[in-house]
């Protein structure tokens, strides 16, 4: 019964970590940039966010299908496929994760606005260095907040899983799964377990995320 | 125009949203430049392009030898060696009072470090904040904690942009004597932002006035304010201001006599000890004049002057504003007197004439005074 458990966390933590990699430098970008093409590329990483689960799921299944270019690439380069992999299962979940990611990070390097990454060029700070030493620490709670928000997500899914992993035990058998499956079985005890166990975890999550977020809360000025 | 190392010459021209600046200057590298005049006439942003924080591609700034920007030649804001002070201190509410004093210290390029982390903390009288959380200090401390910050990066330019402007009057009599000790003690030319002429009378030697993204003059403090062609002689609180230096006690009635360009005044003697410098501020209003000079035994204003009419302008329906030089010759210092019309047509007065000013009241304007900062002298009202 625990392999979901484990398989869900080990999933979720890989995700989480690669999504501040790439939420970062695009909540950046949206936060900043001027361009016109800002509210487009915003537009296209919160799409997750409203599509249906499993419509992403499929778009992701036909881009890595091994008739497809990207899926002949990646069986080109790593000799395997992506879907029905755990590898798969990753890269799905940060896609359908990202606005959960990039949107409390965007938030926050905008609620500071120029003003201190201009005091920071002033004291010969460049700007990257001034993104590390200023932008980062200010923006503390956003990440916080995305990447709790980014792992709880990921934990929660349901439809891309369905679609691109399928159901394979230790692999991509994940908990909603586990627990579609205990249900379908009529396991009610296994699935009240698993389903409370989740009830629990979300709680805890939110109120933990609203409680260091209280801590780490610069003052405005 | 060839560099010069003595000076610092700025251009710049441009549309940023709908308003156009083209303002031009040159002005010295020493002591406190104020670039001055009304809100929205451009000040901050000529200040933003100085530091490169706002870039206009038609732009030219030069600082001695080394030019920062012209034509293609662009330094970013980070490798200017300036010191930037916002309007709000915008202190790091991340790091601690040191850290966000050391900020800029600690990203200077090796080498000299002339201005002290000590020397900033006991200029600024920092100590008692050094281990305070950064989000409980008050508004006044927060911006000398940025002073602070901003002359510990070493700075060869010091930009201040309104620096008192978000204080409270308490705040601002709190930080004034400080930006004095540090026109005196420090080395560093200041380009100073202001619509507060208080604050330019106070602190400034050279002055930009501006208006409508235009500098529409340039030159040292004392002249621009006694000039005919600009608005400031038509303010109705119109001064001058004359640096001065105490010359001699009169312990017997508690004065000393100060002496400015071309003449010798009377003022409290607090002012300090002989050879105490001084910025004196003689409003327009407190000066009055004659023809002869009144004897000694007939008036009790101390301070007479003889001094040369240069120029005269009405003011208002009433009034006239009299430009004076001091001196019998009219070689000194300028000052204004404002008298009424009638007077000037009854005494028969005229450029070129010399005749005597009467001054009721001398204002020692950087001191910090508890009081309204006007000190008469010698007016037997």
């Amino acid at each position: 019964m625990w392999d979901p458990v484990v398989l869900t966390i080990t999933l979720a933590g890989i995700a989480t970590v690669l999504l501040l990699v790439v939420a970062t430098p695009i909540a950046w970008w949206l936060a900043r940039s001027r361009s016109a093409w800002k509210e487009i590329i915003g537009a296209v990483v919160t799409l997750p966010l409203v599509l249906p689960p499993t419509v992403l799921g499929f778009y992701l299944l036909i881009a890595f299908s091994p008739n497809s270019p990207l899926g002949q690439g990646v069986i080109a380069v790593f000799g395997q496929g992506l879907p029905f992999t755990f590898e798969g299962l990753v890269l799905a979940s940060v896609v359908y994760s990202l606005p959960f990611a990039v949107q409390p990070i965007r938030n926050a390097f905008e609620a500071f606005g120029d003003r201190p990454l201009e005091v920071a060029a002033t004291l010969r700070a460049s700007p990257w260095n001034a993104f590390w030493t200023v932008a980062v620490p200010l923006a503390r709670p956003g990440f916080l907040a995305g990447a709790v928000l980014g792992f709880a997500h990921t934990v929660g899914e349901f439809g891309v899983v369905l679609m691109i992993g399928g159901n394979i035990p230790g692999e991509t058998k994940v908990l909603s799964i586990a627990i579609y499956d205990y249900v379908e079985t009529l396991q009610w005890t296994q699935a009240h377990i698993l389903a409370g166990g989740m009830l629990g975890f979300s709680f805890t999550v939110l109120l933990a995320m609203r409680l260091i977020e209280k801590r780490l809360g610069w003052s405005p000025r | 125009m060839t560099p010069r190392p003595d000076r610092i010459t700025a251009g710049f021209t441009g549309r940023l949203g709908t308003f156009d600046l083209n303002a031009r200057f040159e002005v010295p590298a020493t002591g406190v430049t104020a670039l001055f005049g009304p809100s929205g006439c451009g000040k901050t942003t000529v200040l933003r392009c100085m530091a490169g924080l706002t870039r206009l591609n038609d732009g030219v700034l030069r600082i001695g030898a080394d030019v920062w920007q012209d034509g293609a030649r662009f330094v970013p804001p980070h490798r200017r060696p300036i010191g930037y002070v916002f309007q709000e201190a915008s202190l790091f509410p991340h790091l601690s009072v040191p850290n966000n004093l050391r900020y800029g210290q600690r990203r200077t390029r090796n080498g000299a470090r002339p201005v002290a982390f000590d020397d900033v903390v006991d200029l600024l009288g920092l100590a008692r904040l050094l281990d305070r959380p950064t989000a409980v200090l008050s508004g006044g401390e927060r911006q000398r904690v940025a002073i602070g910050r901003a002359l510990l990066s070493q700075p060869r330019l010091l930009l201040m942009d309104e620096p008192l402007s978000a204080l409270d009057r308490f705040s601002k009599d709190e930080i004034l004597p400080y930006l004095e000790t540090l026109h005196d003690r420090l080395d560093i030319p200041v380009l100073y932002v202001s619509h507060d002429i208080a604050e330019v009378e106070r602190l400034a030697d050279t002055l930009v006035l501006m208006d409508h993204g235009r500098a529409e003059a340039v030159g040292p403090l004392s002249a621009l304010m006694a000039d005919p062609a600009l608005p400031l002689a038509r303010l109705p609180e119109a001064a001058e201001v004359l640096d001065a230096e105490v010359v001699e006690h009169d312990s017997a009635y508690g004065l000393a006599t100060v002496a400015v360009p071309g003449g010798r005044l009377i003022v409290p003697a607090d002012a300090g000890a002989v050879g105490t410098r001084h910025r004196l501020r003689i409003v327009a209003n407190d000066v009055s004049l004659s023809r002869q000079p009144p004897a000694a035994a007939d008036s009790s204003i101390l301070n007479v002057l003889p001094v040369r009419i240069i120029g005269a302008e009405p003011t208002g329906a009433h009034l006239v504003t009299v430009f004076l030089l001091l001196g019998h010759d009219g070689t000194g210092a300028p000052l204004l007197a404002r008298i009424t019309r009638k007077s000037w047509d009854m005494l028969g007065l005229a450029a070129g004439q010399t005749v005597h000013a009467m001054v009721k009241g001398v204002a020692l304007v950087d001191r910090p005074a508890p009081e309204p900062p006007t000190t008469h002298t010698g007016d037997s009202r």
